[in-house]
């Protein structure tokens, strides 16, 4: 019996409560709006249409998911939101005004920490609020009080001083995370972030970056390719499909919030992994079949 | 099979496995010089005099051939005089392991033949200050160039080509030029160290420069860093212990250069010490300034690379002396609870 035939609740239907959250944020202003956006770039076959037509908004405060299959140009899209790659079609307005290159507005976590190894952790949360001191005027010593507050924030305040070699994966990415939020960007683009981690720090830092969201004014944007991450951790997840990079459906969780691991197995988590596994992973088809011949002998069957 | 570990690929061995085979990598070609020198069977061509007997042109304490020895005194036994005796020797230009260690002291106590002439020490002094010399030069302008032309093409496009033609001009050949130039004194033998170096640390710092992992520039990015500020807060602290490595690395092709240079114009330094010693056919003498050079060449670069280690702590992925002593005069610093030292982000 696979998850396919088990008789579930459709995805569409959503609690009174997790209805009325979504009334709620539909209310708040519009954070970052996406405008058919389209990426080309020439390949070795000629020209490749990495990304088409790709048009969501995310609200203040929204968590969102992007997910699809490798090659679906998940990642090619955060980079490109947050500066990195150039778009060829399109437009990316942030509150209202369109962003082109990399700026401290969006912060991003990426799936390799990318945290400066020549600073301590101290120095790595400063280093935005450095940059910004000059135009701001922030004193130095205010700098590194704030600082301090986030490294707090994420429970590293024992490690203050210590260099990121001497941290293990899931506390480097907590970093990271602390270096992003201390610039108070106006979202948060975390691209796979926990993808290089096992799984039960895997488990402890969506627990942690939920507890982060509820406590702090960020909206996030999550990249993955875990389903249950994505269930679990957003508000609406966005389904992505491969070659061209198109929009296949944007998915509201019905899971209630606050959310919790127990939660992976309810009715409507169930259902929207069931959902999304129909759209990433389409029927099976004979691709999957392997073209092996039978090298074991008669009776030597594993089932 | 026991043996067998010592020949799995890329395999460490253990600390002190290691420290017996470094150690034998200076005892080996020791050996080979010892086994030469002291084993008559192996070489020694020559026939030390110590009584010449009833032959006529030999000398005590003359070398000669082992050949013809034999054959003087097959023929003073021939015509009943008394033979010549000796001992067997190697050539005056091999001497054994022990008078060169001897003359290690000796060199430097020995005043020099002539009043005007240098000490061992002024000498080995005179060397090391063309070498600072012609290095520091070259690099006050190479690093810098070399950063910039491996951070912006534009530089990297205006220097590296000609750079790389001018590298394979031998430096060397540029002795006569630079001492009409510069004069026969210091002048040149600096600029012989400087082109030899110069072309090399622009190409070496450049390359450098460009491994630096371009993920870091990205996320200084998206924390706002962006034109001048990426350079000095990325770029320059992220590549710095590479940049020291190559620097190492650099110093010591210096002194490969410097023999050249020293007999540019007037012969000074320690080649000149070597040059006049041959000439007076102290060749212990010769091989112990030889030595001493390697001495001092090796002696510098564990000191540096110590000094690098302990300057780039991210780098080298140990606790600066500063922290060690911090941990042993505080009481309690929380050690990390999952830290690892590991390999896992190399």
């Amino acid at each position: 019996m696979t998850m396919h035939d088990v008789s579930l609740p459709s995805y569409l239907e959503q609690s009174p409560e997790v209805s009325a959250r979504f009334r709620r944020i539909a209310e708040r202003p519009v954070v970052l709006k996406v405008n058919r956006l389209g990426k080309t770039f020439d390949g070795v076959k000629g020209r490749i249409q990495a990304l088409h037509d790709i048009s969501f908004q995310v609200r203040r405060r929204e968590f969102i998911s992007i997910i699809g299959p490798s090659g679906c140009g998940k990642s090619t899209l955060v980079r490109i939101l947050a500066g990195l790659d150039d778009h060829s079609a399109g437009e990316i307005l942030l509150d209202d005004r369109e962003v082109t290159g990399p700026g401290r507005d969006r912060g991003m976590v990426f799936q390799g920490y990318t945290l400066f190894p020549w600073l301590t952790v101290l120095k790595n949360v400063m280093f935005g609020l450095e940059l910004s001191n000059s135009s701001n005027g922030i004193s130095g010593v205010s700098a590194e009080q704030e600082a301090r507050g986030w490294i707090e924030m994420v429970g590293l305040e024992a490690f203050a001083d210590a260099y990121p070699h001497e941290l293990s994966g899931g506390m480097k990415q907590r970093v990271a995370i602390a270096r992003a939020l201390a610039n108070r960007p106006r979202i948060l683009l975390m691209d796979e972030p926990f993808g290089a981690l096992d799984a039960q720090t895997r488990a402890k830092m969506q627990s942690y970056l939920l507890q982060i969201w509820k406590n702090v004014d960020i909206t996030i944007l999550f990249i993955t390719h875990d389903l249950e991450e994505a269930i679990y951790l957003s508000d609406r997840i966005v389904v992505l499909k491969a070659n061209p990079g198109e929009i296949q459906e944007v998915i509201e969780v019905p899971v209630e919030h606050p959310r919790s691991p127990e939660q992976f197995l309810s009715q409507e988590f169930l259902a929207t992994k069931k959902r999304l596994e129909e759209l990433i992973h389409p029927a099976k088809d004979a691709e999957d079949m392997l073209p092996i011949i039978r090298m074991t002998q008669v009776g030597d069957d594993v089932y | 099979m026991a043996r067998a570990r010592y020949f799995i690929i890329w395999k460490e061995l253990d600390p002190r496995r290691r420290r017996v085979f470094q150690v034998f990598s200076f005892i080996i070609p020791l050996a080979v010089w010892s086994l030469v020198s002291y084993c008559p069977a192996v070489w020694h061509p020559m026939v030390r005099v110590s009584d010449p007997g009833s032959i006529g042109h030999f000398r005590v304490d003359a070398m000669v051939q082992k050949g013809a020895f034999y054959r003087e005194n097959a023929k003073a036994l021939a015509e009943h005089r008394k033979p010549a005796q000796g001992v067997l020797a190697n050539p005056v230009y091999l001497p054994a392991p022990h008078e060169v260690a001897k003359s290690f002291y000796k060199a430097f106590v020995t005043p020099p033949r002539l009043p005007e002439e240098p000490w061992l020490h002024e000498s080995l002094w005179h060397s090391i200050k063309i070498i600072i010399w012609g290095f520091l030069i070259s690099s006050v302008i190479a690093v810098p160039l070399g950063i910039l032309a491996g951070t912006y093409r534009i530089f990297s496009y205006m220097t590296e080509p000609f750079v790389e033609f001018f590298r394979y001009l031998p430096a060397p050949a540029f002795a006569a030029l630079s001492v009409a130039v510069l004069g026969i004194y210091d002048g040149p033998k600096v600029a012989i160290i400087v082109i030899g170096t110069f072309f090399q640390q622009v190409l070496m710092i450049s390359n450098t420069t460009q491994r630096l992992d371009p993920a870091l520039l990205e996320a200084a990015q998206t924390l706002g860093a962006r034109g001048l500020k990426l350079f000095t807060r990325v770029v320059i602290p992220g590549i710095l212990p590479d940049v020291y490595r190559d620097m190492r690395i650099l110093l010591g092709w210096a002194w490969t250069y410097l023999i050249v240079a020293e007999v540019v114009g007037n012969s000074t330094g320690i080649t000149w010490f070597i040059n006049q010693q041959a000439k007076y056919r102290i060749y212990d003498n010769v091989y112990a300034a030889i030595i001493m050079i390697g001495i001092i060449g090796i002696t510098t670069d564990i000191f540096l690379a110590w000094l690098g280690s302990e300057l780039f702590v991210w780098k080298s992925r140990k606790r600066s002396i500063l922290s060690r002593l911090r941990t042993v005069y505080t009481t309690s610093r929380t050690e990390p609870e999952t830290a690892q030292v590991s390999h896992d982000n190399a």
